[in-house]
Parts: C-alpha cells; sequence; structure tokens
C-alpha cells in the first residue's frame, strides 16, 4: 500500500488527494475522544452491559416455569406487547434467549441509538458551536476528521459493548447460544449505528447541536412508530416493519432460526447515510448549517421586557415542536384503538390459552394498552419537563445569568420566570399527549373512553411531573452539578413501570417512582391522598430551589 | 428624582472595605479596599486573576461576600440588588447573549428592564459603535457582543457604570469612541468603575486608580499620587565613565552601550534620588538627557512583575515551571 502512494501521488487524481486531505489528523482525534470521554463511554457501556446481564438474570429466575413462559408469551401477542416488544418469533417456545431476542432488543436499540446521536453531536456540532473546533480545525486536521473520529470512536465502543454484553448473557444466563446471544448485541449495535449516521446528517443541515440531536431523536421516535405498526399487521413483522432499522436488528431472529443478512442493512444505510454527510459537509461553512440564519429585527416587540416573555420566547421553539410532535405521535396511537380491539378479540379467538390467562373479558387488554400509552406519553412529557427544566443550569453555565441578574430583576423573579415556563411548557404537551390519544380514538369511533375519563388521567399524572421538574430545578438550586440525577430517576421510573413486575422489585422500590403513585389509567380509582402527596412533594422541591437558588453565590464563567 | 437626591447627598458610588471572598481554598479577595466617589471615574487595574471581576461580581450581588464590608450607592448589594440595578449598568468581559435574540433585541430587553428606554439615544449609539443590530446574537464576533453589552449600558440613565474589561475585542477606532462616551458619563454625573488591564485606557478617562494584586488593592490613588511612588526613566549619552552612576543609590536596571566616544545609558531612577543623580551625569559631560515620567504601563508592570517573579518562586519551590522562563526575567534587568 504505501509502496504504491509513493510514486502513484502524482498522478492521482486531485479530487482524491483533497479527500485523503479531508481526513487528516482523525487519528489523533480518536485517540483525544476516548482520552476525554473514557468516563462517559464506560458509564453507557457498563450501564447497557449491566441490563443484558440483569435482563437474562432476571428472565431465567423469575421465567424458569415453562408455564409462566408461554404466559408471558401469550402477553407478547397483545398490542401492547408487540408495541413494547418485537415481531414475535418463537413465542411457541419462549425461552430466555428467545424472550430477550423479542423484549430486549427494541430497549437496547432505542439506549444504544441515544448514545450514538448525543455521541455524534457532542464531538462535532457542539463543538463547533464552542468554539472549540475552531482550535482543532486550524491544526493539521481536515474538514471531515472531526465527524471521522466521532463515528470511528462510536462504532469502537459499541464494538466493545456487543461483545462484553453478549459474554456477560452467555455467562449469567443458562443455555444460551453463543453465536446467537452475538446476533443480538451485535445486531443492536448495528441498528443504533444507523441513527449515529442519522446525526452525521443533521449535524450538516441543522444549525445548532440541539436541534440535530431533537431531529435525530425523531427519527428514533419514528421508527420505533413505524416497526411497532408494521409488526402489529402480522405475527413476523409486515412490510412496513423493514422501513424501520428497528426491524434490521429483530429480524435476525436470534435464538429462532438465526440469519445474519439483515444486519447488511443497517451496515449498507449506515454507509449511505456518512456519505451523504460528507457531501452535505463539504458544501457548508464551518460553524453554520446549509440554512443560513436571516436577519432579523432591529428592535424588540413591545412585549419583551420581563424575564418570563423572555423565557417563554427562548424555549416557545421546543414547547412548539415537542407539543406538535407528541400530539401526531399519541393522536396516531388512538387511531390505532378499534385495530387494537379486534386483534385482541381474534388472539382470544384463535388462542384458548390466552383466553384462560386474560379472562373473558378482553377489553381489560384494550384499557391496559391504552394505559401503557400514557405512562409512555407521560415519560415523553417528564424528559420535556427535565429537559427544559435544565435550562436555568445552562443559561447560568453560558453566563447569561449574570447579565440577566445585573438588571434590576431579583433571583426570585428570574427563576420563577423560567420555571414557569417550563411548568406551563410541560402542562401543554401532557394535555396536547393525553387529548391528542382521545382524538384519535374518538376519530375512527372508539368511546370507550370518555374525554371525562382522558380528563382525570391527565389531572392525575400532573402532580407526578411537577416532581421531576420539581427535582431538576432543586438540584440546580443546590448541587448544580448533579442535575443529571433527574435524568436517573426518570431512567429509573421508566424500567420500574416497564419491568418492575418482572424484576420483582419490592413494593418500596416501585414507590421510589413519581409514576408509581398514579393510578393505572382507566382502570383504577385516582387515590386523592396519594395525588395530595405528589403535589406536596412538587411544592416542596420547588420551594427548595428558590430558597437554595436565593442563598448561594452565581456560577460565573 | 432619587439619583438627584443620592447625588447631593454626597454618599460614595462605591465604598469597599477589608473585603474577603475565597472559592473553596482559593482566596480570590484577601482584604480588600476600594472607593469611588460620586461622579468619579475609577480606574480598577490588575493582572487576570487578581480579583478584579469577582469584587465587582460581589458589588452587582451574584457573589456573597464572606466577610468584610461593601457597599454601592449607599446600598448593600446582596440584599437591595433589585433596587440598586435600577440605578447602575453592568457590561461584562465576556459578553454572553441570548442566542436566538437579535443585538437589537438584547439592547431593548436591557434596557427597558432598567427603565424607560430612549429610542433615539440607541440609534445614535448603534451607529457610532457600527454595530449591525439585526444579526442574531449567535452570529456576532466577540467585539460585537461587546458592542450590544455596551450600547444598553450607555443607553441607559443611570448613576452608577460598572464596566468590566469593557473594550476587549474592540478596535482601537471603537476603543476612542467608547472613551467618548465615557467622558461624556463623567461629564453628567455619572461615576464609573474601569475594571482593565488595557493601561493606556485608564490613563485616558481615569480620575483615580486602584491598583489590585492577590485579592487585595496595593496602590490607590489619583494618577499624580501614584507617579510621584515612582521611577522616572533616563536615556543620556555620556562622555565619562558610567560606573559612577551605577553606584549611585536609587539607580536600576542600567545599561549601558558604547556611543562614539562615550556611552549611551538607559536607566529607572527613584524619583526621590534625582537631586543626587543630576550633579553626577552633570560632572561626567553630558551630550544628551531625557528623562521620562513613568506610564502607567511601567507603574503597573512593577506590580505585575512582581507578581510573576513570586508566581515563578512558588512554582519553582513546586519544581513545575521549566526553568527557562525564570532565568531569562531575571536577567533582563541586567543585560
Amino acid at each position: 500500500m504505501s509502496s504504491a502512494t509513493a510514486h502513484s501521488l502524482a498522478e492521482r487524481p486531485a479530487a482524491a488527494r483533497t479527500r485523503a486531505g479531508t481526513l487528516a489528523g482523525t487519528w489523533n482525534l480518536v485517540r483525544f475522544i476516548l482520552r476525554r470521554d473514557r468516563v462517559r463511554l464506560a458509564v453507557w457501556a457498563g450501564s447497557v452491559v449491566a441490563f443484558y446481564a440483569y435482563f437474562t438474570f432476571a428472565l431465567d429466575t423469575v421465567f424458569s416455569d415453562p408455564a409462566a413462559r408461554q404466559g408471558r408469551a401469550a402477553v407478547m401477542e397483545t398490542p401492547a406487547g408487540i408495541v413494547m416488544g418485537g415481531p414475535g418469533y418463537g413465542l411457541d417456545d419462549y425461552t430466555t434467549g428467545v424472550a430477550i431476542a423479542n423484549e430486549g432488543i427494541v430497549w437496547m436499540v432505542l439506549a444504544l441509538a441515544t448514545m450514538s446521536i448525543l455521541h455524534v453531536v457532542r464531538h462535532t456540532r457542539a463543538e463547533e458551536e464552542s468554539g472549540r473546533s475552531e482550535l482543532v480545525r486550524a491544526a493539521v486536521v481536515g474538514r471531515h476528521a472531526p465527524a471521522a473520529a466521532a463515528v470511528i470512536t462510536l462504532v469502537l465502543s459499541q464494538a466493545v459493548i456487543a461483545a462484553v454484553g453478549a459474554l456477560a448473557m452467555v455467562g449469567v444466563g443458562t443455555d444460551m447460544a453463543v453465536v446467537d446471544s452475538f446476533g443480538v448485541t451485535i445486531g443492536s449495535g448495528l441498528s443504533a449505528l444507523v441513527f449515529g449516521a442519522v446525526a452525521v446528517v443533521f449535524c450538516q443541515v441543522m444549525d445548532h447541536g440541539r436541534g440535530a440531536i431533537g431531529a435525530s431523536l425523531a427519527v428514533v421516535g419514528l421508527a420505533f412508530v413505524i416497526r411497532a405498526a408494521g409488526d402489529m399487521r402480522e405475527l413476523g413483522g409486515s412490510t412496513l416493519s423493514w422501513f424501520s432499522p428497528f426491524a434490521w436488528a429483530q429480524q435476525m431472529r436470534s435464538f429462532v432460526e438465526l440469519r445474519w443478512w439483515p444486519a447488511l442493512l443497517s451496515v449498507a444505510a449506515t454507509v449511505v447515510l456518512l456519505w451523504l454527510g460528507a457531501a452535505l459537509a463539504s458544501r457548508r461553512d464551518f460553524g453554520g448549517g446549509l440554512v443560513a440564519s436571516r436577519a432579523g429585527r432591529a428592535d424588540a416587540r413591545p412585549t419583551l421586557r420581563s424575564p418570563f416573555v423572555l423565557a417563554w420566547r427562548q424555549q416557545s421553539s421546543a414547547l412548539l415542536w415537542s407539543a406538535l410532535g407528541l400530539g401526531l405521535m399519541w393522536y396516531a396511537t388512538g387511531t390505532l384503538m378499534p385495530e387494537i380491539g379486534s386483534m385482541i378479540g381474534d388472539m382470544v379467538a384463535d388462542n384458548l390459552a390466552a383466553a384462560q390467562i386474560f379472562g373473558p373479558d378482553t377489553s381489560v387488554l384494550s384499557v391496559t394498552f391504552l394505559g401503557v400509552m400514557i405512562m409512555f406519553a407521560a415519560l415523553c412529557c417528564a424528559a420535556y419537563a427535565i429537559v427544559l427544566g435544565g435550562r436555568p443550569n445552562g443559561e447560568e453555565r453560558a453566563g447569561r445569568v449574570e447579565v440577566a441578574l445585573a438588571l434590576p430583576v431579583s433571583r426570585s423573579r428570574w427563576l420563577g420566570s423560567q420555571l414557569l415556563v417550563v411548568g406551563l411548557g410541560t402542562l401543554i404537551v401532557l394535555t396536547v399527549s393525553v387529548y391528542g390519544m382521545w382524538l384519535g380514538a374518538v376519530t375512527v369511533g372508539w368511546e370507550d373512553q370518555t374525554f371525562a375519563d382522558y380528563t382525570v388521567v391527565l389531572l392525575a399524572y400532573l402532580p407526578a411531573l411537577g416532581v421531576y421538574l420539581g427535582l431538576v430545578a432543586a438540584l440546580f438550586a443546590w448541587l448544580p452539578r448533579l442535575t443529571g440525577l433527574a435524568w436517573a430517576l426518570l431512567a429509573y421510573s421508566f424500567v420500574v413501570g416497564m419491568f418492575g413486575g418482572l424484576f420483582e422489585l419490592p413494593d418500596w422500590a416501585l414507590r421510589l417512582s413519581p409514576l408509581d403513585w398514579v393510578p393505572a389509567p382507566f382502570l383504577e380509582d385516582v387515590a386523592v391522598g396519594d395525588v395530595l402527596g405528589l403535589w406536596a412533594v412538587a411544592i416542596v422541591l420547588l420551594a427548595l430551589a428558590f430558597v437554595g437558588f436565593r442563598r448561594r453565590d452565581v456560577v460565573t464563567t | 428624582m432619587t439619583s438627584t437626591s443620592w447625588r447631593a447627598s454626597n454618599t460614595p458610588a462605591i465604598e469597599i472595605h477589608d473585603l474577603h471572598k475565597s472559592f473553596g481554598r482559593v482566596k480570590a479577595l484577601d482584604g480588600l479596599d476600594l472607593n469611588v466617589a460620586p461622579g468619579e471615574v475609577a480606574g480598577f487595574l490588575g493582572p487576570n486573576g487578581a480579583g478584579k471581576s469577582t469584587t465587582i461580581r460581589v458589588l452587582l450581588g451574584l457573589l456573597r461576600s464572606d466577610a468584610g464590608s461593601a457597599r454601592i450607592l449607599g446600598g448593600e448589594p446582596w440584599r437591595d440588588a433589585v433596587r440598586l440595578h435600577r440605578r447602575l449598568a453592568y457590561v461584562p468581559g465576556d459578553v454572553s447573549l441570548w442566542p436566538n435574540l437579535t443585538g437589537g433585541e438584547a439592547i431593548d430587553y436591557l434596557t427597558r428592564l432598567r427603565g424607560k428606554a430612549d429610542k433615539k439615544r440607541k440609534t445614535e449609539l448603534l451607529e457610532r459603535f457600527e454595530l449591525d443590530p439585526t444579526k442574531k446574537a449567535a452570529t456576532y464576533s466577540k467585539g460585537n457582543r461587546q458592542k450590544v453589552a455596551l450600547v444598553a449600558a450607555l443607553a441607559s440613565k443611570v448613576d452608577l457604570l460598572v464596566l468590566d474589561e469593557p473594550t476587549s475585542g474592540l478596535d482601537p477606532l471603537m476603543e476612542a469612541v467608547f472613551t467618548e462616551y465615557v467622558r461624556e458619563a463623567k461629564a453628567g454625573g455619572t461615576s464609573v468603575l474601569l475594571s482593565s488591564h488595557i493601561l493606556s485606557e485608564v490613563e485616558k478617562v481615569c480620575d483615580t486608580v486602584t491598583i489590585i494584586r492577590g485579592g487585595r488593592a496595593v496602590e490607590s490613588g489619583t494618577l499624580d499620587d501614584l507617579r510621584h511612588l515612582t521611577r522616572t526613566s533616563v536615556t543620556t549619552v555620556i562622555d565619562g565613565d558610567p560606573a559612577t552612576i551605577a553606584a549611585l543609590p536609587g539607580v536600576h536596571d542600567l545599561t549601558s552601550a558604547p556611543n562614539g566616544a562615550g556611552f549611551r545609558l538607559t536607566f529607572d531612577v527613584d524619583n526621590t534620588a534625582m537631586g543626587d543623580l543630576l550633579p553626577t551625569v552633570g560632572a561626567l559631560g553630558v551630550r544628551s538627557f531625557t528623562a521620562a515620567p513613568p506610564s502607567l504601563e511601567e507603574l503597573f508592570m512593577r506590580h505585575y512583575g512582581d507578581e510573576l517573579a513570586a508566581d515563578e518562586a512558588a512554582a519553582d519551590r513546586a519544581g513545575q515551571r521549566p526553568a527557562t522562563r525564570g532565568a531569562s526575567d531575571n536577567t533582563a534587568g541586567v543585560r
């Protein structure tokens, strides 16, 4: 190779040489990223591997009895099971391996895709925005090198996660086929890479890193919905399923009849997206998006004269897009209700075992499905509250709080304005999500649950979301470095909500999740004490936030 | 109304006594004293990390002091923050703006919260500072962000301007415009605290100067007061032997170079030793003699130089700093 380059360099077409030049310095950046993110990457890898291991362990111990396993398989045929799980290969002999392939992959891909997107944006677009990349790019570093280094480190970490994760499954589980275990982990890793490549493309198109993250996560959400909708049409997935990278991992049929070629779809999609990203990158300026920002107003609107209006202005686009996206998504979910009702009917008619498990009243199944969807919607809204509730912290670290508080604005007024806007935004996205679902169901003639029922659900979830917002705010005021703990609570709530029964967690552990205090939607009556308790916790946390922020130093750069 | 009564009452604009502030184990302020009389333009000089910005942030009520007293416009900065901020405008050294607001919107927001916005004044300032208000703040360069904060501060009618290295990132033309507006503010009775390490800027507009190092004031007074304490730089060409001059007490950093038959000497002399110097020089056959008053630059470099030396001594003890840097500094005076 090297002997050939020496003499052919002069004859090589100019374009080829430029391409090599645009990648100069990649390896240095790779080493730098691994050094800089060694803790971050290790935490991601450790968490995902632990999840693989614990999932295997829990399934092995809790579902050791074949009858219990078949019961679980029957649940996986329900709409909720399909949305939360997979296409349903191997349901007739539902071993631990099959269960992991059918139920686990979707969550692995979700987690790994999030990791991929954050990693790519963090090392490309966000670096450009902070100005750090300017220093790096002024050195002997090619135009494509930062993105290439981000992708290479991503591939490396995904490879490590896949290898260690598979070995963990084999080590922890009994009779876990080695090759199939690798099928699960490698398939999930490759699917996640596709979303990393999507992020590379959005990094070129969008003006800001935050926009690139949002758009990429929206693609993940879309892919999630497409796969779920596709799989609901028929057992093993329909044509529609194949349009989602999630399916490319699930359709490998690990632990049933392993086939590797669907993974190639992930590889191909990744390559195409990366090529597209590189092509777009060559067409844009450093620090800019493909769409140039336009000139704005020379004078502010007369209304821009309070911290509240400014906070609203800063958060309005995030609110608009979240409300629109979540509203449409849950509206679409609502429209599925009749289909789900008839599916459940068919399932119970075909499958005597299922009928025995779920009892004669199958309407409970569709309500359960709705309830799980509502919980998802609430988790999305909690995520919104945490992201936007983190804005005051971002404002402070960017040095803008200093400017804001040097004005005749008290600390309480400033923090209150920020939190009020976040609170209103959270209320709006929750309202849009819940009523969106109602509207979707009503549009297609599903009227088992009334508008009033949905309103009760909405009011029951509201204080739980207040707890997440209160927690972020209190952390911001007292321990600003630890605002990430709010995400830990959200992740915990999700795991408890999804797998609490599976993991056989004790009661108090379940009760740590704010969502656990909310009654099951449409099924349980609202316990007034619980709701008031949630409100109390939320209010105490918010009060703590004000007390703490009034007495501490403003962090200055 | 309140502003007139305050001005009439002659309360100091800033009054700091024995102020302490630590961040963990780092002492940022260590017994600082600083006074700014009403209507005075006070320079606040010091090297990076001397505690200038910390002082200003205490004055703005962003940081809570550990000990000592700080008063601004007669009020307590932490407790009365909101009331006091109505009467002052602040320009930080590194301005962060809201990225999705245009420069014009940011200026309007800042001035409106301080009080009544003056549209004509804004237009005038935008023209003078050559700032395009229609661009989003995210696309502004550092200098332009600085201009946004300056325009917003100067457009407000306030009793006190707190300026933390306000001209960093501005080109010399814009610095001149800035100087002009500071003079105008002073003429209008506004007090100014101008922190800087750009000495010419302080020299141009300030009535008094406080030099701060390691969190405490090491010199303060009017420019004349400070010059009084310092040395005069002398350049002279003589025929005789320079050794007698070098031997005089109060002569520092002497360098000599052959110049025709005689020598060309440059050195600093303590102002108190000037009386002994002149007859000695006169006896050596003077061809030319120039004596320059110390610029603030030199004044500043003495403190800054001391600190550098102290830092280096500390670093040498810790064994961190390469020897070359310290060595070159030590030899600088001898040559």
